[in-house]
This record gives C-alpha cells, structure tokens and sequence, in this order.
C-alpha cells in the first residue's frame, strides 16, 4: 500500500489535523509496519531472537549516564558480539533495552521516531514526564508479545530540563514506568551490577568517574552472568556509553571509554574483585 | 442555472486568484551560504512559523495562506517519518518530497474550485554545496529546480532581483543573513528596515551531525544581523561586493503532473 504513493495521492490521513503521534498515525495508514502486528500463534517461541543483557544508569550532579554491554546471548551461544543496545532518542534522552533483542531494537527506533515526531508537528519537545509516560504505553502495547515470551523492557534516562538534572526510568514488562533515585540496572547481570554500582555511587560523581563506576558495574555483572560481556580488549570491543547533560546527548569517543575499561580491567588485574567500599 | 466557462479562463481566473492571495503576504527566500542552506522569513509571529524542519537534511519554507501550508507541512512530516522508518533516514529525500507537494498542489489546483493560496520551497542540504537541493513549488504544482538561491511570495520577483544582485557563492552566514533580509525589505519596492524581530530565521548546517536544521533567534539573530551589517559596510568600502560571482540563476522548470 505504501508503494503506491509513489505515483499517486497520499491517502486522505496525511492531511487530516490529526494526531500528533507517529505510533498512531501509523496504525492508521499502515499497521503492518508496527512492532507485534501479528501475534506468533501457539508456544515454542523459544530462541526465536536472541537476548539483550545488562544496562546500567545513573545521574551525576547536571546530567546523567547510560551505559550497556555488547553481549547478545541465543540460550549458551553467543550471539553477537559487538550488539547496539543504548540509543539516543533525541536531544535529551537515550534508552536502551533488555530482553528480545529483535522486539527491543524495533521498538527503540520506533521510540527515537515517536518524539522526534512529536516534535516536529508541535513545535516543541515533550516533557520528560511525556516521553516516560508514552514508553510506558508502547511497552504495554508489546504485552501481546511479552505473554507469547518475547519479554522486552527498557530503561530511559533524561536530563530534565525544567529541574536541570538528570533523571532515571524503569519499566516493567506490562508498562509499569518507575522513577529510579540515582542508579539503576536492568538485565540478566543487573542483580550484580546493582550491587557494585550500590557500594561504588556517591552523588558528587563527576562525568569521568561516573562513567568508572558504569565499567565497573558491568564489569561486575560480566564476572557472574555469562549472558553478559565484559569489556574485549583484543577484539577492542568496549561498552557503549551515553551522557546527556544540559548541552545534550553525547556518545563518548571510543578511545575515551577504551582508556576507562583498559584501567578497569588493570586493576581487576591487581585485585579480582575490584575497589571496594569503605566501612563504617 | 450553469454557466458556460471556458476551461482556459477557469484555470486563468483560479491562477489569479492563488497570486492575489498570495501577494497579499510577505516573502520568504532560501538561499546556500558556506555552511550550509539558510531560510529567513519576513514573519512576525513567534510561533505560527513559515519556515520549519521536515527531516534530517530537509527544511520547508512557506508563504500564503497559514493553514493551507500548515497542512503542507503536516503532511511531509508524516510522510517523511513514515518513509524513514520503513526504509531508513537516509531514504528520504527533498526530491521525494517535492513531488508530492507538487502532486498535491496539482490536484487541488485543477480539481478543486478554490486553489490553495500557498508557494512552498522545499530545500536539502547535501554533503557539499554541490548536492545542494533547492525546490520552489507553487500554487498550480509546478516544481523549479532552483540554484543557489530562491525567493517566494507576493513580490517574488522584485526580491529575486536584489537577491540576484547580492548573491555570492560560499558567502559566510551573516553576509548571507545579510542578502536574506535586504532583499526582504525591498519588497513591493519599498525600503524598510527589518530587525531581529520581524525575522523568522533557520539553516540547515552541513556540519551537524543528526538532525541539520536548526533555528536562530533571540540574541545569537541580533549578533549576525549586527555582523552582517558591519561585514557590508566593510566590504563595500574596500570594492569587494560578492555579486560578481552569482550561482547562477539558471531554472529549469518541470510541469506539476510530471513524475
């Protein structure tokens, strides 16, 4: 149906004063196009993509920090090596994604058109508010999916521009959206990179160190869940890590995060279980 | 009771009633400078604007009636996201969008009984000046190719003049800003001084990475409008005027249908 345009009309919807939302806008000229259009029929649903794994975020005095490993796993097999699975949404937000890989980018990209969209037609950003609270109905919308096992849940930071500070979102698999306080992880190694990142925050962190604690994390997260990857220094393969602050995305340089992940696995190196907390 | 109309005078009469409409508005022009495509609007408004982003590399520029073109705009957004997500951003083209402005426009013009009152200018910024994409496409759905610079609007033709006049190839963003709104303010022959606020301005910048467009106002516009003005006054002194070196304003028209 789509091809069709190239000789003829656009259909009526794309004149209509409408909606100022892709997703649905879509859903009305050409549905098959959306993510989980077509429910698979009965079970074994199994290995059909591959699973993204660990995402750790957390926020630092003016903006905030994601940051993901490169590992996709298809049950003992490695799937890919050098996976993407942080993206920048738009000017002042990222997400990333764990869970079906396949689900997962799908609806990320959907997601980065969404709001930019959103702000093309009016004129104007949605609110951070906005954009957590419509990733929480496109999440829902994958429910179908979810229940046949192709469980997809993201993770969106964003620095608000209203308060001036970065800001963290969970979500749980039906669209439950949870506004996490400083640090969080999702993911299969999120247990362990939870607890490092736990005893490693302090919420005077500058850039640098914040992203330290985020190598650490997943370096953490590497060391106990084989589902996730650790930083592959012969392959040069290091995790992506994403800062959004007041002056708005960035993606820091590879060489910057090699020299971070190079010093953290140096010290692993010195002591296996890496830095440790101070007590009392 | 109908009457008999020549078909040759519906469309005449049609077409000029689109050119009434529109001469009743101000102008707009697009124009290359060193960094990219710059679009400026005579536009008092802050927030109904003539002048907008439609994709990546991909600005609009429009005069006339406000929500006919309004419409225009909506409409390539939507096609462009929806073209982008299906293929990828690279996919989409001015080119793409042009011809459905045209098509549109096209249809309208002949089948509807009022023509819509609106001339758009569709422009792409490429990788060099070179790949550069300028379309003006008007209210019957005919597409010029336009080079270097455009203007559209009541008065084009008295614009276009002084733009021809002042135009130079890789001028930097302020003596291009500069060009923009001297030509703008001799429109309808007359001489008039347009500041900082009656200026919608935005480029389309070839070095930034993801979306190009992006809007300048408030005191960053009053900077160049100032430096531009003193870059003339300099330059004029010393006989360096850039209109030797026009992009030439070679147009090849191509009908509304066509394509």
């Amino acid at each position: 149906m789509f091809e069709g345009f190239e000789g003829g009309r656009l259909p009526a919807a794309f004149m209509s004063a409408g909606t100022s939302s892709f997703t649905e806008f879509l859903s009305s000229v050409g549905p098959e196009m959306l993510p989980g259009h077509r429910l698979p029929e009965g079970g074994g649903t199994e290995h059909l993509t591959p699973d993204a794994t660990t995402i750790v975020a957390l926020t630092f005095p003016g903006g905030v920090l994601i940051a993901g490993d490169r590992r996709a796993t298809q049950g003992n097999v490695i799937a890919n090596r050098d996976m993407e699975k942080v993206f920048r949404t738009d000017e002042f937000s990222a997400v990333a994604i764990a869970g079906s890989a396949g689900i997962g980018i799908e609806l990320a990209r959907l997601y980065q058109v969404e709001l930019e969209h959103y702000e093309k037609m009016e004129g104007r950003s949605l609110s951070l508010e906005g954009k957590a609270n419509k990733l929480a109905q496109m999440v829902r919308g994958n429910l179908g999916m979810a229940m046949q096992g192709f469980v997809v849940v993201p993770l969106l930071v964003g620095y608000d521009e209203n308060t001036g500070r970065g800001r963290v979102f969970s979500y749980d698999a039906v669209g439950g959206r949870y506004e996490e306080h400083h640090h969080h992880s999702i993911g299969s190694g999120s247990v362990f990179a939870r607890g490092s990142i736990k005893k490693l925050y302090r919420d005077d962190l500058d850039q640098t160190s914040a992203a330290k604690v985020a190598l650490e994390a997943l370096y953490d997260a590497a060391d106990d869940d084989s589902a996730t990857g650790g930083p592959d220094l012969h392959r040069k393969i290091f995790p992506l890590v994403d800062v959004i602050t007041e002056d708005g995305y960035r993606r820091l340089p590879t060489e910057d995060v090699a020299r971070l992940a190079t010093e953290v696995v140096e010290g692993r190196a010195v002591d296996p279980d890496g830095p440790t907390a101070p007590l009392g | 009771m109908p009457f008999y109309v020549a078909p040759e005078q519906q469309m005449k009469d049609k077409a000029d009633y689109a050119r009434k409409g529109i001469a009743r508005g101000r102008s707009a022009v697009v124009l290359q400078y060193e960094g990219g495509i710059l679009l400026v609007a005579d536009n008092m408004s802050r927030t109904l604007h003539k002048i907008s982003e439609l994709y990546d590399r991909i600005g609009f520029a429009a005069v006339g009636r406000y929500p006919e073109f309004e419409n225009l705009r909506l409409m390539g957004v939507r096609f462009a996201d929806v073209r982008g997500y299906q293929y990828d951003r690279r996919d989409v083209s001015g080119r793409q969008l042009a011809n459905i402005y045209a098509q549109t426009l096209g249809t309208v013009f002949s089948e509807s009984l009022k023509p819509w009152e609106v001339e758009i200018v569709v422009a792409e910024v490429g990788d060099t000046s070179a790949e550069d994409e300028i379309y003006r496409i008007t209210f019957d759905g005919s597409i010029v190719d336009e080079q270097g610079f455009v203007a559209v609007g009541g008065s084009s033709e008295h614009v276009s003049g002084v733009l021809k006049d002042r135009f130079a190839t890789n001028a930097s963003l302020s003596s291009a800003l500069n060009t923009a709104t001297h030509a703008l303010a001799r429109e309808n022959g007359e001489e008039r001084e347009l500041e900082a606020a009656n200026l919608e301005v935005a480029v389309l910048e070839r070095s930034r990475e993801h979306r190009k467009f992006r809007r300048i106002h408030g005191q960053r516009l009053t900077d160049l409008i100032e430096e531009g003005k003193a870059g003339r006054g300099a330059s004029s002194g010393s006989g360096t005027t850039g209109n030797a070196t026009t992009g030439g304003a070679g147009e090849s028209t191509v009908g509304g249908t066509d394509e």
